[in-house]
This record gives C-alpha cells, sequence and structure tokens, in this order.
C-alpha cells in the first residue's frame, strides 16, 4: 500500500530490525511479528489496558501506537519481566493472592504494575486503585488485583530492606 | 514409613482437598504471559477473516458488488449469502428454535448485522478489502421498541409470513402479529387475578431492565482449519459449550461429527457471550473449506458490543398483592422482551424466557402467574446470561424491586417485610407458585447474620438523621440502603425438563489413574478463568485420596473429553462436579476391592481414610491409594479388570438453589449525581464450599459486574437503531477507582441431592448485587417520594431523579 519504513527495537533485550508499513500498529508488530502474546487486544482504544507495555520507562498501550513511533525504542513485555525460574515479586503475588482470574488482563495489568511500583514503591490502596485504573479487569472486581500489588510492594521494599 | 508417622490431619492437608483454599494451578502460565488464547494460535498459512457490516438497522441489501475489494493485494475471497446458499449455509439455527442469517440475505436487520465475509492475507488486508466492497441499500423503517414493534404494519421478518400472510406457529407456539415470537405463561392466571382482586393491598409497578453485554475482555473468535486430506475440520474457538458447538457444526455443515474436532483453549472471560454459535463460526469454516487454509476470525471490541450476544432487555410489569400485615397473597408478572431481529436466547429448549419463573423468589407466594412475550425488534440477536442462570437477573431485580414497592405501599420497613415472607427452612423442599421445587434454604438465619454484621438499625437511625440534616441544608448528601436477598436457580439441568437443541444437559467426568498414583480428569465443562483446574483435582483429591497436585484436570477438546454442555448458568460445580465426585466414587468403589485383595480381606472389611484403604479396627493394616494405584496395573487381582478408570455422565435430579443476603450503603450527592459506596456486605449461601479462595474471587467479580449493570452499563440505541455505546468510551466498565472493597461472608446450607452438596457460586453475586445496587440509590431517594426509577443509575439519571423530586430547589 505504502512505502515501508524501517524499524530498529530491542524488545526484552532482543533487537529487532525489519521493514513495517507506516499503519502498522505497535501491537501487531509484537503479537504477529515478533510473536510475544502476552499482551492481550481488549479494545482498541487504549480503554483496557491488555495490551499495556514498558517504552521507555512508561506504560503504553501497544493497540494504538504505530510500531514506527516506537521506532528504536527499549520495550518490555511480560515476557521480559521475569522469568520461570526467576518471578517477579508480583507474578507471585497475583498468584498468591488470587489476583487474576480468567487471565486475559493479567500481563498488561502486572506490566503497569511494575512501572507503578517504580514510580511509588510503597503505595497507598488510593493510589493503586487510582495508578491502576487504565487497566480493566472483568473478573476479579480489583480487590485481590489491589491485595497483590500491595504484597508485592512490601516483598520488594523488604528486600531492599535487607540488601542494603 | 513416611504414611506411617504422619498425622491424619498431615495427610488431609496433603490432599489440599475440598474447603482449602488451593492456589490456582493456572495462574503459574497467566502471570507469564504464556497463556494460550484464540487469538494467540498461528498455524501455516493461515488466513485471516472479517465482516462487511451492515450500518443501517432496517434496509433491503439491492447489491453487493466484490470486484475492487477482490483486486486488493492479499485479498483471497469474499463470501456473500449468495455463495453461502447452494451449500444451505446462508442461515443457521439458533439455540431458541428460531434462525438467523450467517450473512445477509436481501435484507439487514440490526446495525451490524454480517453482510460480506472478506478473506485475506492478514488483518490489514482484510480491512482494505471491507473498505471496497460495494453494497447498495435500500432503507426502511426502523422499529427499536418491542411494544411500537407489535402494533406495526412493518414486517421484520418476512421469512415467517406465510404467502397468504398468515401466521405460522413459532418454536414455542402460536404468534400474536408478525413481530411476535412466542408467549410463554407459567402459573394460574384466574387464581392469581382473583387474590389480586381481593386483597388488602396491591402494588404495582412498571420496570425496564435494560439491554447490557457480558463484554469478556477477550472477544469471540476461532480459527478453522479444514484439512482436505483426512477429511478433518479442526474448530478452535471461545466455545462455552465446545461439544454443542461440534454438534451444531455437525447438522449444520453435514460434516460428519468424527471428523469435527472442537477445541476451547484459554478463554479470556465469558459471562455468556460466548455460548451462543454465531455467523464468525460459519463462515470461518466455509472460508477454510473454500481456500483450503486455515482462516482465523476475531471480533473487534466494536463487533462484539454491537452484535454477540446482548443481555436482558425485559420490560417488566408487576402486581404483587399483600395482608394489611404484609404477608404477600400473590403475583402477577407480564414482560415484554425485546430479542432483537433474531431469537438467539440461549436458553434451554423448553424455556423461551429462560428461568424467569423463578420471580416469586425466596418468598412463600401463594398464588403467582407469570407470562412473557418475545418481540422482534431492529436490535442484535442473543439474549445471553450474562454471569447469571438463564434470565434469573431478571427475574430477581423483578421481585427485590416489587418488595420495595410494596414495603412502600404498605409503609413497613423492607428488610421485616422479607423476614415475615421468607420460606421457612422447614418449607424446604419447597414448590414455588411458578413450578420450581427449591431443593434447601435456610433464609432467616442469613438474613439475620446479614442484618445484625451491618446493624441495620443503626444504619436505619442514621439515614433518618441524614434525611433530618438534608431538610435542615446541613448536607448534600442522601444516604441509601440497599437490601437483596436472592434464590438462584442453577445448575442446569434434568435431561427431563432441559436440553439445548434436543441434547440433555447432564455433564460427564472421565478419570484415568495412573500407575505411580497420579491421574487425569476430563470433563464435559470449560473454564473461562473459574478456576477448575484447581477445584475440580480438589474434589477429586477428597473423593478418591490421591494429593490434588497430582491430579490434572483438561476440559475443552472434545476429541478427548467426555460430552458435556458446558460451562454457563453456574452449571459446572452442580452437573459436571457432581460428575466428577460420581466418577471418583467408582475409582473408590474399585480400589477397595483391590485393597482388600492385597490386605486379603473381604472387601466389606476395609474402609477408606483420607488417601487409603484400612481394616476396620486395625488401622495400622492399610493400602494407600497410590499403593493401589500401582497394583491396579501390575499385579493380576482375580475377578477384577487390570487399570484404574472410571467415567458419569451426570444427570442432575434437581436444580440448586444457592442464596444470599446482601446489604449495600451508599452516599448519593444530590447536586452531582454520584453515588459513593460505603460498604458492601455479601452473604453468600452455595452450599458446601469447595475452595474458599475462589469463591470469594467470584464474589467479588460478580459484584463488580453488578455494579456496572446497575450504575451504567447499558447497551442504547437511537431511534435509527444506531448503536450509542459500541466502544468502551461509551459502554461503562468500571476501573479499580470505581469500585469498593466487598466484605464477604457465608452460611453453608448442603444441596441435599448434590453428592457433595455444592450449588455453585459464580453468578450469585451478580444476580443478588444488581438489585442491592440499584435498591440502595431508590432507598436514598425514598423518603422524598421516590418508588421506582429505572436502570442504569448513572450520574445524569441520578441527577434527573434528584431534580424530579424538587431535591434542586
Amino acid at each position: 500500500m505504502s512505502t515501508k519504513m524501517h524499524i530498529k527495537l530491542t524488545v526484552n533485550g532482543k533487537n529487532e530490525e525489519f521493514l513495517a508499513e507506516p499503519r502498522e500498529l505497535l501491537i501487531y508488530t509484537l503479537r504477529e511479528r515478533l510473536n510475544i502474546t502476552g499482551p492481550h487486544i481488549g479494545c482498541e482504544t487504549s480503554h483496557c489496558g491488555a495490551c499495556t507495555v514498558t517504552i521507555g520507562g512508561k506504560s503504553v498501550k501497544a493497540c494504538t501506537m504505530f510500531v514506527a513511533q516506537a521506532n528504536g525504542a527499549e520495550i518490555t513485555t511480560i515476557e521480559g519481566i521475569g522469568s520461570p525460574d526467576d518471578l517477579h515479586p508480583l507474578q507471585t503475588a497475583f498468584k498468591e493472592h488470587h489476583g487474576l482470574q480468567c487471565g486475559y488482563c493479567t500481563p498488561g495489568m502486572i506490566t503497569r504494575a511494575t512501572k507503578l511500583l517504580e514510580e511509588n514503591p510503597d503505595p497507598t490502596e488510593e493510589e493503586i486503585r487510582f495508578g491502576m485504573a487504565g487497566n480493566l479487569c472483568r473478573c476479579t472486581g480489583y480487590q485481590n488485583i489491589v491485595k497483590s500489588i500491595k504484597a508485592a510492594a512490601a516483598e520488594m521494599n523488604a528486600a531492599k530492606e535487607a540488601a542494603e | 514409613m513416611k504414611d506411617e508417622i504422619e498425622s491424619r490431619d498431615d495427610r488431609v492437608a496433603n490432599l489440599k482437598g475440598m474447603g482449602c483454599s488451593r492456589k490456582r494451578v493456572e495462574d503459574a502460565r497467566f502471570t507469564q504471559g504464556k497463556g494460550n488464547y484464540v487469538d494467540d494460535l498461528k498455524l501455516d498459512g493461515m488466513l485471516f477473516g472479517d465482516f462487511v457490516r451492515s450500518p443501517y438497522a432496517h434496509a433491503r441489501v439491492v447489491s453487493i458488488n466484490t470486484e475492487e475489494a477482490l483486486k486488493v493485494p492479499g485479498v483471497l475471497a469474499v463470501l456473500t449469502a449468495a455463495d453461502l446458499e447452494p451449500l444451505g449455509l446462508h442461515w443457521m439455527p439458533t439455540l431458541a428454535g428460531d434462525k438467523q442469517m450467517v450473512l445477509a440475505d436481501g435484507k439487514v436487520l440490526f446495525q451490524g448485522q454480517e453482510v460480506a465475509f472478506v478473506v485475506a492475507e492478514d488483518r490489514y488486508a482484510a480491512a482494505d478489502g471491507i473498505e471496497l466492497v460495494e453494497v447498495e441499500y435500500d432503507e426502511l423503517p426502523v422499529i427499536v421498541d418491542p411494544f411500537e414493534s407489535l402494533k406495526s404494519d412493518v414486517v421484520l421478518r418476512e421469512d415467517l409470513v406465510a404467502e397468504d400472510g398468515g401466521l405460522p406457529d413459532g418454536a414455542h407456539g402460536p404468534r400474536k402479529h408478525h413481530n411476535h415470537i412466542f408467549t410463554w405463561e407459567a402459573g394460574d392466571k384466574e387464581p392469581t387475578e382473583q387474590v389480586l382482586a381481593e386483597a388488602d393491598v396491591v402494588a404495582t409497578e412498571t420496570m425496564y431492565y435494560h439491554r447490557t453485554h457480558p463484554c469478556p475482555l477477550e472477544t469471540c473468535g476461532c480459527v478453522a482449519s479444514m484439512d482436505k486430506v483426512n477429511g478433518k475440520l479442526t474448530l478452535w474457538g471461545t466455545f462455552q459449550a465446545p461439544h454443542a458447538i461440534r454438534t451444531v457444526v455437525s447438522l449444520i455443515s453435514g460434516i460428519e461429527e468424527h471428523n469435527i474436532r472442537v477445541i476451547s483453549p484459554d478463554i479470556g472471560g465469558g459471562f455468556g457471550n460466548k455460548v451462543g454459535a454465531y455467523p464468525g463460526y460459519v463462515c470461518s469454516v466455509v472460508a477454510s473449506i473454500v481456500t483450503g487454509k486455515p482462516v482465523k476470525w476475531i471480533e473487534d471490541r466494536m463487533d462484539n458490543l454491537m452484535t454477540t450476544a446482548f443481555a436482558r432487555d425485559y420490560h417488566m410489569t408487576g402486581r404483587i398483592s399483600a395482608t394489611k400485615e404484609g404477608k404477600i397473597t400473590g403475583l402477577h408478572c407480564h414482560v415484554t422482551a425485546d430479542h432483537g431481529g433474531f431469537d438467539a436466547c440461549a436458553d434451554p429448549t423448553k424455556f423461551p424466557a429462560g428461568f424467569m419463573n423463578i420471580c416469586t423468589g425466596s418468598y412463600d407466594i401463594p398464588t403467582a402467574y407469570l407470562e412473557v412475550d418475545g418481540v422482534y425488534t431492529n436490535k442484535a440477536p442473543g439474549g445471553v446470561s450474562y454471569r447469571c442462570s438463564f434470565r434469573v437477573t431478571e427475574a430477581v431485580y423483578f421481585i427485590e424491586r416489587m418488595i420495595e414497592v410494596l414495603a412502600i405501599e404498605l409503609n413497613m420497613d423492607a428488610a421485616e417485610l422479607r423476614r415475615i415472607n421468607f420460606i421457612k427452612k422447614e418449607q424446604f423442599p419447597y414448590t414455588a407458585a411458578l413450578g420450581w421445587e427449591y431443593d434447601s434454604g435456610d433464609y432467616h438465619t442469613a438474613w439475620d447474620k446479614a442484618l445484625k454484621t451491618v446493624d441495620y438499625d443503626g444504619l436505619r437511625a442514621e439515614q433518618a438523621q441524614r434525611v433530618e440534616d438534608f431538610k435542615a441544608g446541613k448536607t448534600r448528601k442522601l444516604m441509601g440502603i440497599g437490601l437483596s436477598f436472592f434464590t438462584e436457580i442453577v445448575g442446569a439441568g434434568p435431561v427431563k425438563n432441559c436440553d439445548i437443541l434436543g441434547l440433555g444437559m447432564f455433564d460427564s467426568c472421565e478419570i484415568r489413574i495412573h500407575p505411580t498414583g497420579s491421574a487425569i480428569a476430563r470433563l464435559g465443562t470449560i473454564s473461562q478463568g473459574q478456576g477448575h483446574a484447581t477445584t475440580f483435582a480438589q474434589i477429586l483429591a477428597s473423593e478418591i485420596g490421591l494429593p490434588a497436585d497430582s491430579i490434572t484436570i483438561e476440559e475443552g477438546d472434545t476429541d478427548t473429553a467426555p460430552y458435556g454442555l458446558g460451562t454457563y448458568g453456574s452449571r459446572s460445580t452442580p452437573v459436571a462436579g457432581a460428575a466428577t465426585a460420581m466418577a471418583g466414587r467408582k475409582i473408590r468403589a474399585k480400589a477397595q476391592m483391590i485393597a482388600a485383595y492385597l490386605l486379603e480381606v473381604h472387601d466389606n472389611d476395609v474402609e477408606f481414610d483420607v488417601d487409603r484403604f484400612v481394616v476396620k479396627g486395625a488401622p495400622e493394616r492399610f493400602k494407600t491409594m497410590k499403593d493401589i494405584a500401582f497394583a491396579a496395573y501390575n499385579q493380576a487381582i482375580p475377578g477384577i479388570e487390570p487399570g484404574l478408570e472410571a467415567v458419569s455422565y451426570y444427570d442432575p435430579p434437581n436444580m440448586t438453589y444457592p442464596f444470599g443476603a446482601y446489604v449495600c450503603v451508599m452516599d448519593i450527592d444530590v447536586d452531582t449525581g454520584v453515588p459513593e459506596i460505603r460498604r458492601f456486605y455479601a452473604l453468600d449461601d452455595c452450599g458446601t464450599r469447595i475452595n474458599p479462595m475462589i469463591i470469594e474471587g467470584q464474589v467479588h467479580g460478580g459484584l463488580t459486574e453488578a455494579l456496572a449493570v446497575a450504575l451504567g452499563q447499558e447497551i442504547a440505541y437511537d431511534d435509527m437503531g444506531n448503536v450509542k455505546t459500541g466502544t468502551l468510551m461509551d459502554f461503562f466498565l468500571p476501573t479499580a477507582w470505581e469500585v469498593p472493597n466487598y466484605e464477604t461472608d457465608f452460611t453453608v446450607t448442603p444441596s441435599p441431592h448434590h453428592p457433595i452438596g455444592a450449588k455453585g457460586v459464580g453468578e450469585s453475586p451478580h444476580v443478588g448485587g444488581v438489585p442491592c445496587f440499584s435498591n440502595a440509590v431508590q432507598d436514598a431517594f425514598r423518603p422524598f417520594g421516590n418508588r421506582h426509577t429505572n436502570m442504569p443509575h448513572d450520574h445524569w439519571r441520578i441527577w434527573q431523579t434528584a431534580n424530579k423530586l424538587g431535591l434542586h430547589d
């Protein structure tokens, strides 16, 4: 349709380089081109946050960003947050406190929560609810998501203190 | 031996059986982004299909020109009704006995209706193709109001009118008008009229339970792959009932059922949205047959909200009668049900209005009558049970509002009115006036516990003071106390009265014990977030004495799972859970014989104890289930076949009837219309509790969906039939910011007919929650003359209520 653009990205520490149409959405790049299917599509209008990834230290909804806009960026998805042998405290806490049910919002939810806790390592419940309001969940009613994030924050702060 | 030093408590704990808050086995993959949802599936050469949809709610389709679309690079095919007609697939049967166009056959009946299916190499090419399909429409008069529809000369469904203008019967009997679908009755009409005529007090109210949508975060979708070499069709999809989909696909396509494999992978929430059969499934199958390649179809959010499976849309009129003292004597309910352009309700066949006849609620109402008229309009088809058993949300909302209105009429406290009318514990099993036999209940205990916990009398005193303060100009906030007491009817259901397309609504479980003492169990249901892999293993652990951690639960593959009717209407635990227990008991029965042989005693001389069979009176002589499993595979035991497997198909003798008592305390700012939920207390009685953590999670989620429906969520149409709420900008899904913390509580009244006494819980909080939130809003305005206002109670509507009552003067 149109001239392709030369795109370079670093996704979860891996360099990627390819040609893409200017209209290609980042979520499409991740899911279809790079086979990174943790981020999901829920609304395509930036409302639900199932597609949340981290770009340059900010939470971004990948369904409404062209990959061209992310050219040169470092991107982290749920796949880059922990590994089976070394889970992120949020991944552990979501299981421990029943912070998920169908799991569809979970990758975006946890990805967003990693940023929230970077910005505010010891958030109040109100701050968690406000900071997570861009990520919708249809199953849990959020109560256990809030609990999970609080527990992960406590865990991370305790680990930090122990290290100091 | 380790077993010998372990205490019995340790052995029980080791099983992680029923009653413990076992952590979910599903979570490892979901928290690491390794879920396997249908849109994650990629197959070699896979194509993508998407729909050209009607912009009009009612129009003739004059012509469809696909020429330009086919020129788009990457577009391989464009299917229209003309292509499907030779295969007999341009229409398909609905679950409600009607038929529905797969692709527009001469006309369209709702905005967003499927007109053509563009098959392309990827989503972008499909979208380009859709842009270039030229469809010429000739607009017809649009009807979005069911009352107008029943009076209109405009015929919505010409296919249902005989050539001589006569009206053939529909699937549920005679039709009164060309836009009428059915009349369904329950109870006794004349006696009810008589009771109402002679009553001390009669309260009458009309209410509209608005149209809404289940809106799971993952939309509907599928991948169809026709293997022409072997003649096998594989269909992956977001199916809440994979076996039923297999049978439907076989019946409408003519492909023999053994050549069809349906797979439901991980499903991102269902809530009723994924029960039905949709044109996307049919078109994907046809496209795969035509192209010889796998074809994926995934709805976008707008497709989802506009076309697949709305819920509710019931216009309800009630009359309830009582003595001066408040004892209810009779109930009359009439419903005008807006079913949209096709009757695609997902109800058991004999119940075109679902279980609306549970609308006498939790009360001992001696005489009642229900009449439901189904009507066609130019709105999307559907009528699914959004997080409820069939139409139970509507029924419970109706009765819980009628109780409140009656309380106003009697000038009585609504909690007290409920109490004096509850079915008493000793009346169970209780046959209601509209036909159902409630299996068990203890409503007074639950109600008293709820009211005591929230200090109901204290709340009423506070509310009275608030009214005084408001009148004195000291505050602009009113206080509402929302009450609801609900009885669900779930676990459809007994084959004698419940079937879908002739398929009895039993369910199933098949267990294979492996030689080393672990197991796999397969069920006819499919989890969409309920945590079946966790909880069904707990049922089995308790039944067969192997640790839940050693039991794999598998669902959703029709080539391996036993036939079942799927997961919706809170039927998994009541039906498949029962099948699981029964299959487990068959395993145990065989294990008992093996144990007796190994211990060299008679079968009746051993008994089951947690994880083993012990010789009666000699507990030091035992064989663990692990020992027995190995013996089943390595020893020739006289008279016993090798192996340790069992299957159960469970036809429940009755539904189950979970119940609960909810209280919501709300402050409402009369100047902004903003409600603030101060407290929400939810007591649920779901019988035997399998996993308290998961029950609590289900209650939180169901209440949040109830909050959404009561306070803002709606599928709204304008007069032209345009959907006004087609994106998440307009369709209300609450965020973490709007949702309160909930207090959960419980009583336990086991189901007497269920093998483990469990009743199901996933939908109760939604069913009970909607009237509770609504009653809180209405109660806040009761002191100022409010009787009833319709949901959703969004800020604007609440403000309007305050304004009409003169509170802004």
